[in-house]
């Protein structure tokens, strides 16, 4: 799904943050990418979502070269995704309208798109319809993140990447949303990149973890998404072993 | 602004005239309730005709300072290359006076109503766009980033995000703009005109000494400005429902 081959980026003026990085996901696979503030892990998923542009090195997506935002790729931001003068449902309807303003021009639209299920089904099934005509600011932390999650799923996406979506909820609405990630990502089949600097949410999203730190390394996560997993002792030995990891990589610095 | 607030207010003024007109107590400042009088009586003798004619060409200086400097001011504003080329002229340009062009202006555009426009439209334009500009710049990147991985380009985005993104800043410049469109209309038409409320008041305080009739005329053009706020602020609850929710 995903091919990163001797990647390089860095940004004007600054030290390289990727120098020849290499990277494959397969269709999906929940992969969570966690690193301490500053280690690049943002920024490679905007390389993901095609809004920047490796120095050297190419990403390739489904066997295509990355050259501008993919249609099928669907980018969940922290917050401000949402327009705030529009209301939920023009909001979760904004990716299919600015399809319409194109037409299936192939560029900004596909070729031949039609949505499987429309903005309207999203709505109802992530539990919207009631606040369906109010704006942003009038819904909780975790409504806004499903509005942005309904957005995205209107365009029939198979590759979701999220950054840091859950950081700033409480943590019963976090893993509520964590869950229900999980099995849209399932149910739709779709691959996830998730970023997030929570050892926590990374176990908890990602059946293999990507530490982005300075010699980044995967670990695997099997039992993802299993009954009560959170309270077993593999998941507390993952937490231990990456809270090691990424402490270990702090006191180098 | 509620109607209540509307009325003590005008109360209020009503009454400091009252008393300033008894301590000054000479023709040049007459009693609100002779001018009240003698406003109701000019209604028909031409002062509607001289409000419509002044509301007509605030209305289309305004119009068209909005028509023209927002769309400027959204692309310096989304275009950080057209800033800065267009800024520094803006910056040039914007502190001149624009009332010293009157000769000018009257000179290319001659006499009529095209001058007067004009000359409004050249104050508010520069207000209206380093307004609608600094909005457009003041974006949060994250807005457009998530449209843009819409698939949303360069029109997607003036269409879905700069240009609802500074409907509240064209409104806020317009309603800062009114008081200086008013005090311009009132320059303009005192120039080669015989309407207006410029004119109007002009001709009644300095060549008739009719001063009950200029403050008829001072009352309609402080009238005009009020029919203005309340214009921009209905049109800011309809076009910008989102602020008023709470």
């Amino acid at each position: 799904m995903i091919n990163i081959k001797s990647l390089s980026f860095g940004y004007p003026h600054t030290a390289l943050i990727f120098q020849n990085f290499n990277w494959i996901v397969q269709r999906g696979e929940t992969w969570a990418i966690l690193g301490s503030s500053g280690c690049g892990k943002t920024t490679l998923l905007y390389l993901l979502a095609g809004l920047r542009f490796p120095t050297s090195g190419d990403i390739e997506i489904d066997g295509e070269r990355l050259t501008r935002p993919r249609p099928r790729s669907g980018l969940i931001l922290q917050d401000y995704g949402l327009l705030p003068w529009a209301t939920v449902r023009e909001n979760a309807g904004l990716g299919l309208q600015v399809r319409e303003f194109y037409g299936e021009d192939g560029k900004h639209t596909p070729k031949n798109f039609q949505p499987e299920k429309n903005s309207e089904y999203w709505l109802t099934k992530l539990g919207l319809s009631e606040v369906a005509d109010k704006y942003p600011s009038q819904i909780s932390g975790g409504q806004r993140q499903r509005t942005a999650i309904a957005r995205t799923l209107a365009l029939s996406p198979d590759l979701l990447l999220m950054d840091e979506p859950f950081s700033s909820l409480d943590a019963i609405t976090r893993e509520d949303l964590q869950n229900l990630t999980l099995s849209l990502c399932k149910e739709q089949n779709l691959t996830l990149v998730i970023v997030t600097h929570a050892i926590e949410e990374a176990i908890a999203l990602g059946s293999k973890i990507l530490l982005l730190d300075s010699s980044p390394r995967v670990f695997e996560n099997p039992h993802v998404g299993q009954a009560s997993y959170r309270n077993s002792q593999e998941y507390r030995e993952l937490c231990d072993l990456l809270w090691k990891e990424m402490r270990n990589e702090k006191s180098e610095k | 602004m509620n109607k209540r607030g509307v009325l003590f207010s005008i109360i209020g003024l009503a009454v400091a005239w009252q008393i300033a007109a008894m301590l000054v107590n000479r023709d040049i400042l007459p009693a609100p309730w002779a001018v009240f009088v003698v406003f109701v009586d000019e209604l028909d003798n031409g002062l509607v005709t001289h409000f419509l004619y002044s509301l007509w060409r605030v209305t289309a200086g305004m119009a068209l300072s909005v028509l023209l400097a927002a769309p400027v001011g959204l692309a310096i504003g989304g275009s950080k290359r057209l800033d800065r080329i267009f800024s520094p002229i803006i910056y040039l340009l914007y502190p001149i006076p624009k009332v010293v062009f009157v000769p000018v202006v009257l000179l290319f555009l001659g006499i009529g109503d095209v001058a007067k426009i004009t000359l409004i439209f050249l104050i508010l334009f520069f207000q209206i766009v380093v307004l609608v500009r600094d909005q457009a710049a003041g974006l949060p990147p994250q807005l457009i980033q998530s449209l843009q991985s819409l698939g949303a380009g360069r029109r997607a985005l003036f269409r879905f995000i700069y240009l609802p993104a500074s409907l509240p800043a064209i409104l806020t410049a317009l309603r800062q703009s009114i008081g200086t469109a008013v005090a311009v209309l009132y320059i303009t038409e005192l120039f080669a005109t015989k309407y207006g409320l410029g004119y109007y008041i002009y001709y009644n305080g300095s060549t008739l000494f009719n001063y009950p009739a200029m403050y008829a005329g001072v009352i309609a053009m402080s009238l005009l400005g009020l029919g203005m706020y309340y214009a921009v602020d209905w049109a800011e609850r309809r076009l910008c429902k989102w602020k008023f929710v709470s």
